[in-house]
C-alpha cells in the first residue's frame, strides 16, 4: 500500500524502525567483501562499498551508512557523505565498469555533509565528478533509495540506469523543514511543504523520476526479499543490453527532464 | 542531533541570501563593496562593475555582462517558459515579474558568440533572475547549448552565477543537474573544450554539477563559490567559519580553480584560452 499523506511518508522514511545498511548488506549479500578508501587519502565511513555475488554474478555494492552506535553516527556525520565518500563511490563504480560488473547503490542520506572540511575538500566538485563520470559507465547501474534521498548528495549515487524506492522513502531537493523555512520563513510548516514538494515514491513515479516502488513491511527479512526480487529481475533485463545500448537508454532517461 | 531538523540541506542559505542580492547590485549614489568594505562612488564604477580596491565583481545581469565579455553574440531558445511543475503557489507570477525585469525567459542566456576569430557556444547565468537558480528552463537551455556545441564542434564558455536549486520546481530542478551533466559528458567525449567562469555567487546544485565539470575553470576575484551555505555550515559544525572560506581565492589554494581573472582582463584571457586550450582544434 502506498501512503498518500506526504508528511506520514517523511516520518516513516526517518523512522527508527527503518531497515539499516548493515541489515541490507548482510541479508542481500552474505559473501560481501568490504573495500575501503578513496585513494586520495581518506576513507569515509558514510559510504560502504565492496564486492559480492548477487543473482549468480559478481556485483559492486555501494551504500550510504548512518551507523547505529552513537560513535558510528558521529563518524558518518549521521549518514551525510563527505567528498572522500563520493570519491570512494566513484572509484569503486569505475572499477566495476572495468570488469563489467553491475553496480548496486543503496541510498539513505539527508544529503551531502555540509561542513567546513567538506567545502575545502571540494564537496561540489566531488558530486559533480560522480554525475559526470558514473552516468557514463557502460555497466548496469541500479539505485535503491531506502529512506531519505537528500538532494545532490543522493543524486550523485542515483545517476545510472534505474532508481527504485522503498514505499516509505523520500527523494527531494531538500528537507521539507528547509523548504518551508526558505520559502515561508517558517520551518514548522514542514508538513505543508512535504505535500507541495512531491517527494513521495508515488509522486516521483508519476513524474517518471523513478522506475518503481518496492513494497515495505515491518519485517525486515521480507523487505530484503522484495528488494532481492526487484533487483534480480531488473539486472536480468539490463544484462541484455550492451554497454553502448545502456548509455543510449540512460541518455534518454535523463534527457526527458 | 538530527541534521534534517536544522534545514541543513544544501541550498537553504543560498536562497536566503536572495534578500541581500539587491545590495550587491550597484545602483544609487554610493556602493559599499561587500567584500572589502570600501565605499565607492557610483560614478567611479565603470562598465565592468568592479570594486576599485579589491577587484570584486558586483552582481550584474547577463545583458550587462555581454556588453564587455564578448564581441558578438546571438541569443537562442529565448522563448522557452517553465511549466511550473509543482503548481507552486505564486510561482508563475514571480516568473513573469522576473521576465519583465530582466528581459530573459529564465535564469540563463545561451547562444553563440565570438571573440575576434574564435567562435563558441556560451551561457551566461543571471543572478538577478530568481537568484540565478537552476530551473527546468535553465537546465534545458544549457543542455541544448551543449548539444548544439557538440554537433557543431564548438567549444563552450559558461559564466555561472546561481543560488543553487530552484525551490519552486522541486525534484525537477535536481534532475537538471543530471541532464546537463550528461550533455557535458558527451561534449567532452567529442574532444571539445569547456571553459567555466565562476562568478559571484556560484553555489549549491550548480557547484555540484556543471560549474565543476569544466576542462579549465577560472573565477572572478572574491567570487563566492561553494556547496553549502554559510549558516548551514556553521550550524552543522557549531562554530564560526572563516570569512573567506568560500572565496574563489581559497578554492584556488585547495586546488579547485585554475586561475583568478579580473573582469577587465577576461575577454583577452578567454581568447587566449580558447586558442590554446583546444578550441576548434579539429580544423588543424
Ligand atoms: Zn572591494
Amino acid at each position: 500500500m502506498t501512503k498518500n499523506n506526504a508528511a506520514a511518508v517523511v516520518a516513516a522514511a526517518r523512522s527508527k524502525q527503518k531497515i539499516t545498511t548493515k541489515e541490507l548488506i548482510t541479508q542481500l549479500f552474505p559473501n560481501f567483501i568490504q573495500l575501503h578508501g578513496d585513494r586520495c587519502g581518506g576513507d569515509d565511513p558514510a559510504i560502504v562499498g565492496g564486492l559480492a555475488t548477487f543473482a549468480h554474478q559478481p556485483v559492486t555494492v555501494i551504500a550510504t551508512d548512518r551507523g547505529i552506535a552513537i560513535e558510528e553516527r558521529v563518524a558518518t556525520h549521521f549518514g551525510c557523505p563527505t567528498p572522500s565518500g563520493y570519491r570512494k563511490a566513484l572509484r569503486l563504480a569505475k572499477q566495476a565498469a572495468k570488469f563489467h560488473r553491475p553496480v548496486l547503490f543503496f541510498v539513505n542520506t539527508p544529503g551531502a555533509y555540509p561542513g567546513q572540511s567538506a567545502e575545502e575538500d571540494g564537496q561540489g566538485a566531488a558530486i559533480a565528478d560522480n554525475l559526470l563520470q558514473i552516468s557514463q559507465l557502460p555497466t548496469p547501474i541500479i539505485t535503491v533509495i531506502f529512506g531519505e534521498g537528500g538532494s545532490g548528495g543522493a543524486l550523485a549515487l542515483a545517476c545510472g540506469d534505474e532508481v527504485w524506492m522503498l514505499e516509505n522513502s523520500t527523494y527531494s531537493i531538500l528537507s521539507p523543514e528547509g523548504f518551508a523555512s526558505i520559502l515561508w520563513k517558517d520551518s514548522s510548516r514542514s508538513d505543508e511543504a512535504a505535500e507541495i514538494m512531491q517527494l513521495t515514491p508515488s509522486d516521483l513515479l508519476r513524474k517518471r523520476v523513478i522506475e518503481g516502488i518496492i513494497p515495505e513491511q515491518a519485517d525486515h527479512q521480507q523487505v530484503t526479499a522484495e528488494i532481492r526480487d526487484v533487483l534480480s529481475k531488473r539486472l536480468k533485463k539490463l544484462n541484455e543490453f550492451s554497454g553502448a545500448e545502456l548509455l543510449k537508454r540512460r541518455q534518454k532517461r535523463y534527457r526527458k527532464f | 542531533m538530527k541534521l534534517y531538523e536544522q534545514d541543513n540541506t544544501l541550498s537553504a542559505q543560498h536562497v536566503k541570501a536572495d534578500k541581500q542580492a539587491d545590495s550587491k547590485v550597484p545602483n544609487g549614489l554610493w556602493r559599499k563593496c561587500p567584500k572589502c568594505g570600501a565605499t565607492v562612488l557610483s560614478k567611479q564604477i565603470d562598465q565592468y562593475a568592479t570594486c576599485p580596491s579589491c577587484h570584486y565583481g558586483f552582481r550584474i545581469s547577463a545583458h550587462q555582462r555581454l556588453k564587455w565579455a564578448v564581441d558578438h553574440f546571438s541569443d537562442l531558445d529565448e522563448r522557452l517558459i517553465s511549466d511550473d511543475p509543482l503548481s507552486f503557489p505564486g510561482y508563475k507570477k514571480k516568473l513573469v515579474a522576473c521576465q519583465t525585469k530582466t528581459g530573459l525567459n529564465d535564469s540563463v542566456l545561451t547562444g553563440e558568440a565570438s571573440i575576434k576569430d574564435m567562435h563558441f557556444a556560451f551561457g551566461v547565468m543571471d543572478p538577478t533572475f530568481i537568484m540565478g537558480s537552476l530551473g527546468t528552463v535553465t537546465g534545458e537551455k544549457i543542455t541544448r547549448m551543449f548539444e548544439r556545441a557538440t554537433a557543431q564542434r564548438l567549444p563552450v564558455v559558461l559564466w555561472t552565477a546561481s543560488g543553487g536549486a530552484r525551490m519552486q520546481e522541486g525534484i525537477m530542478s535536481l534532475m537538471q543537474m543530471a541532464k546537463i551533466s550528461n550533455a557535458v559528458a558527451q561534449h567532452s567525449a567529442a574532444g571539445l573544450l569547456y571553459i567555466v567562469v565562476l562568478t559571484d555567487p556560484t553555489t549549491g546544485g550548480v557547484t555540484a554539477s556543471f560549474a565543476m565539470q569544466g576542462d579549465i575553470t577560472i573565477a572572478e576575484p572574491h567570487a563566492l563559490v561553494g556547496f553549502a551555505g554559510r549558516r548551514v555550515i556553521e550550524q552543522t559544525i557549531q562554530q564560526k567559519i572563516p570569512k573567506d572560506l568560500q572565496d574563489a581565492e581559497n578554492l584556488v589554494k585547495h586546488g579547485f580553480i585554475d586561475r583568478i581573472v579580473r573582469r577587465e582582463d577576461e575577454k583577452a584571457e578567454l581568447y587566449r584560452l580558447l586558442k590554446l586550450g583546444g578550441g576548434r582544434n579539429d580544423e588543424e
